[in-house]
């Protein structure tokens, strides 16, 4: 069984600077950093190696980290600039009984990351729902639609900070 | 009570007024759309279920919105649920009923303000003829609800035109 830290050297010797910013101490999971391009080959050199076999996504989310800053209109609501946006990944290996979260933090203005949904099938519907909600652009994705909104919703991604909610959708009054 | 009480003349005969036996016939066979949302649509199958026995009101659940005379609705219309809701709606054939069952469907409910995705009240797609309240209603709420639709139907007139 292998702590957070331990998987954590193990990826910094492999990847180098791919992985970093390990939190530990925590009341929370300890997780560290992983980049958004190299999240892919690091997931699959997870769920491959013979120490670490982490062969279960629990589950895939994703965070407005609402560090940017807040640029506040006259009506009193803000349009967030810069800053960033996480995807958390908890992990799971069910023949080793260890578990480690990994986040990939990506600049509000371009979220790109790579897709993980050919490592794990399951990340396919939570990458959905990730980009749905909150707008993150999954490269490689198999598929990237919108999963619980409408299709046609034009207003944005609603968990965003800065989310405006639209007067109408389809003829519908939406504020109450 | 309808014909029930009308006089009997002869022992096979019941003088009534057409009215009458249109809306008792209609009342007492008000067949549902077999659909439901949320956690109302629970509370909806227990109403059918044996215990509180929809059945002995003649509420029988259809597999088609054309067979239908009353849609329930049974939980949170989203936006998205919205559209079908107003469809399923509109292939019911005439005589029509709406019951709308629960806090979420009458107004919106808990997601009246924070509910981005939630449309606050199915009045606003489809006409409304009985809201019942609760968060779910229970079973006794809803039957009582489809006892003031039936007491509405009673009064209809085919001449004159209901508001």
């Amino acid at each position: 069984m292998k702590s957070t830290e331990e998987v954590f050297e193990i990826l910094k010797g492999r990847f180098g600077d791919a992985v970093s910013n390990l939190v530990t101490g925590q009341p929370v999971e300890s997780y560290f950093s992983v980049s958004p391009t190299e999240i892919k080959n690091v997931c699959l050199f997870l769920r491959d190696t013979d120490e670490l076999l982490f062969d279960n996504l629990m589950v895939l989310s994703g965070v407005d980290d609402d560090n940017g800053e807040r640029k506040t209109a006259e009506d009193g609501t803000f349009t967030s600039v810069g800053g960033t946006l996480s995807v958390f990944y908890h992990l799971e290996s069910t023949s080793l009984k260890q578990k480690v979260t990994l986040k990939v933090s990506v600049p509000r203005e371009t979220p790109d990351l790579e897709s993980v949904a050919e490592v794990w099938r399951g990340a396919d519907w939570h990458e959905r729902e990730a980009y749905d909600l909150i707008g993150f652009n999954f490269l490689n994705h198999p598929d990237l639609r919108r999963i619980l909104m409408p299709y046609d919703w034009e207003a944005g991604h609603p968990l965003r900070k800065d989310y405006k909610n639209p007067e109408f959708y389809q003829g519908m009054k939406v504020p109450y | 009570m309808g014909l029930l009480d009308k006089q009997l003349n002869d022992g096979n005969i019941v003088v009534t007024k057409v009215e009458d036996l249109l809306n008792w016939a209609r009342l007492n066979s008000v067949w549902q759309v077999g659909f439901g949302l949320a956690c109302c649509a629970i509370e909806m199958m227990a109403t059918s279920a044996s215990h509180y026995d929809f059945d002995r009101f003649g509420v029988i659940p259809r597999p088609s919105p054309r067979q239908s005379d009353v849609i329930i609705i049974s939980g949170t219309v989203t936006l998205k649920m919205a559209l079908r809701v107003k469809r399923l709606y509109e292939q019911m054939p005439d005589p029509k009923y709406v019951i709308s069952m629960g806090s979420c469907s009458n107004c919106g409910g808990p997601y009246w303000e924070h509910g981005y995705h939630v449309l606050k009240g199915v009045d606003r797609v489809i006409p409304v003829d009985v809201y019942v309240p609760g968060c779910p209603p229970r079973p006794e709420a809803l039957l009582e609800g489809l006892l003031k639709l039936q007491e509405k139907i009673r009064n209809e007139s085919i001449v004159k035109k209901s508001a």
